[in-house]
């Protein structure tokens, strides 16, 4: 495991260089260029919740290895509110913020492992690794 | 370290440096490898017990490239660690005929320091062993994934052979930057010699389907064998209104229609008469 | 921020997207867009995303509204140049982007125009 590198989301364009981040660190590690796309695309949508659900917070992105794979782990952390039923939260098309409710949903079935941990008022911590084919 | 063992290793070293025509020839025998990998070898262990033993990373770096060559060339990992372990044996003669307590002691420290050697180099040949394995399966994976052209405008997949997700993924992607880099406006995923889909096949391809929508093109399904129909709806996998063809025939045929292509034959019997409104 | 800059070109309005967009920018070209729909009477709008890496949820409803407010303007929006990953993302995203019209190229984007205004005159 190589040191991650810490931004925050404070701003919308805070996203866009999260966003920018994420793809160089992808090419890095080698991710195809449709799995470079859907780990992106996952990144903007968490970075995005983040920011308008939870106010603002941190992003994380490190490079992880196993074995002869090499994956992209990110955490995004926020001292939000948080989530009080996690798995409707998951559910397509649920959304509090007038939104399209795929955020966290769709971002799921773009990686390869999600978990997301969050209690009310406790905020909302997401963690998605995608592995290099 | 004790002066005990300083001195019995330093015997070794001494040993190792004074008969080393004699050890090299004798390694030669053993094993399989050339005097010359050997020599290199030989020399590059010479020259990390000199500065103190600690750094082996010449030596590492011989022994990856044997390993490596080896796998490469088909020998077996015991074939491979064997070259390494050979100079023990090698060596061994020479110390018997020392015959000194030091040189035997110092023999034990040796083995050791060859037996990490000898591991490193199985390390490094089960790696090599599998990027090939790897790399074989990413060609095959190129080799069966032909996007053909049919007419102006109008491309097919014709998929053979047992899909796996992997493989159909790539097809479809190969498939979608196909119409990017043609312009072309229909695409035809035929799945005749298919034997069976499973599951997460048949969604890949839907997603291909939609996915080529999204993009601005019509993509149809042709050569759904009976079998095939069967798994796709007890699976409850939904279709929808994406359009299938049971022969490859029938979606070119469709596809000419959808793009204002008229088809006549010399007797003037039109097959196909209607424009149909795109 | 940035804001995107919006061609005319006869009756069509060309909006080619180069930069990577903001959630601001990209609010802003939808008021911009309905403005300039009105003002030059469009009857088209063309959306050119060939150079767009990523779509997501944001960016996708941006593209369903503004198909959506163009065709309350009378006019028709057509999508062009999304890129095969985009495409495969956004599939997976389980976005569908319903009612907008799309196009492989800017070319084939003008030309679906003209056939559907020559459908309905």
């Amino acid at each position: 495991m190589t040191g991650g590198s810490e931004l925050p989301i404070a701003s919308n364009a805070d996203v866009v260089l999260v966003r920018q981040q994420v793809r160089s660190a992808a090419l890095e590690v080698g991710l195809s260029l449709v799995d470079q796309t859907k780990v992106v695309t996952a990144a903007s949508e968490l970075a995005r919740n983040a920011l308008v659900y939870g106010g603002g917070g941190m992003a994380r992105v490190e490079i992880v290895e196993n074995g002869p794979r090499k994956g992209l782990k990110l955490v995004f952390s926020d001292e939000g509110p948080g989530i009080a039923d996690v798995e409707q939260a998951l559910t397509d098309g649920w959304t509090t913020g007038g939104g399209l409710g795929l955020g966290l949903s769709g971002s799921r079935r773009l990686v390869d492992e999600f978990d997301l941990v969050s209690a009310p008022s406790k905020g909302t911590t997401v963690t998605v690794t995608k592995w290099a084919r | 370290m004790t002066v005990d063992a300083d001195v019995a290793r330093r015997r070794i070293e001494e040993l190792l440096r004074t008969n080393e025509e004699q050890i090299l020839r004798r390694w030669t025998l053993i094993t399989k490898a050339t005097p010359e990998e050997l020599t290199d070898l030989y020399q590059a262990l010479n020259r990390a017990l000199d500065s103190g033993g600690e750094d082996l990373a010449d030596v590492r770096g011989l022994l990856a490239e044997l390993s490596r060559s080896r796998a490469r060339q088909g020998f077996t990992p015991s074939e491979t660690s064997r070259a390494v372990f050979g100079l023990k044996e090698a060596l061994y003669e020479v110390v018997e005929e020392d015959g000194g307590a030091d040189a035997l002691r110092g023999f034990i420290w040796f083995s050791r320091l060859i037996d990490d050697l000898g591991l490193f180099t199985f390390e490094t040949y089960a790696t090599a062993r599998e990027k090939i394995i790897l790399d074989q399966a990413e060609q095959l994976l190129e080799l069966s994934t032909p996007v053909v052209k049919l007419w102006e405008g109008i491309v097919a997949v014709p998929l053979v052979g047992t899909l796996d997700s992997a493989r159909t993924q790539v097809v479809m992607e190969k498939l979608l930057q196909t119409l990017v880099d043609t312009g072309a406006e229909h695409a035809v995923i035929d799945i005749t010699g298919v034997p069976a889909v499973d599951t997460q096949v048949a969604q890949h391809l839907l997603k291909a389907v939609v996915a080529a929508r999204l993009m601005g093109a019509e993509c149809v399904i042709s050569g759904i064998r009976p079998q095939i129909a069967h798994t796709i709806v007890t699976l409850g996998i939904e279709f929808g209104d994406i359009v299938t063809k049971a022969s490859l025939a029938d979606a070119l045929a469709h596809a000419l229609r959808r793009s204002g292509v008229q088809v006549s034959t010399p007797r003037g019997t039109r097959i196909s008469v209607r424009t149909e409104d795109a | 921020m940035e804001r995107v800059p919006i061609l005319k070109l006869g009756d069509i309005l060309i909006i080619s997207i180069q930069i990577d967009l903001e959630d601001q920018s990209v609010l802003a070209l939808q008021e911009d867009l309905a403005e300039a729909v009105v003002a030059h009477s469009a009857r088209g709008v063309i959306i050119d995303i060939t150079a767009v890496e990523i779509v997501d949820s944001f960016i996708g409803r941006m593209l369903a509204t503004i198909a959506a407010m163009s065709r309350m303007l009378d006019a028709q929006t057509v999508v062009v140049g999304m890129r095969p990953a985009v495409a495969i993302t956004l599939v997976e995203l389980g976005l569908s982007l319903g009612g907008v019209r799309t196009a492989l190229n800017l070319e084939k984007g003008v030309a679906l125009l003209d056939h559907v205004r020559g459908a309905t005159p």
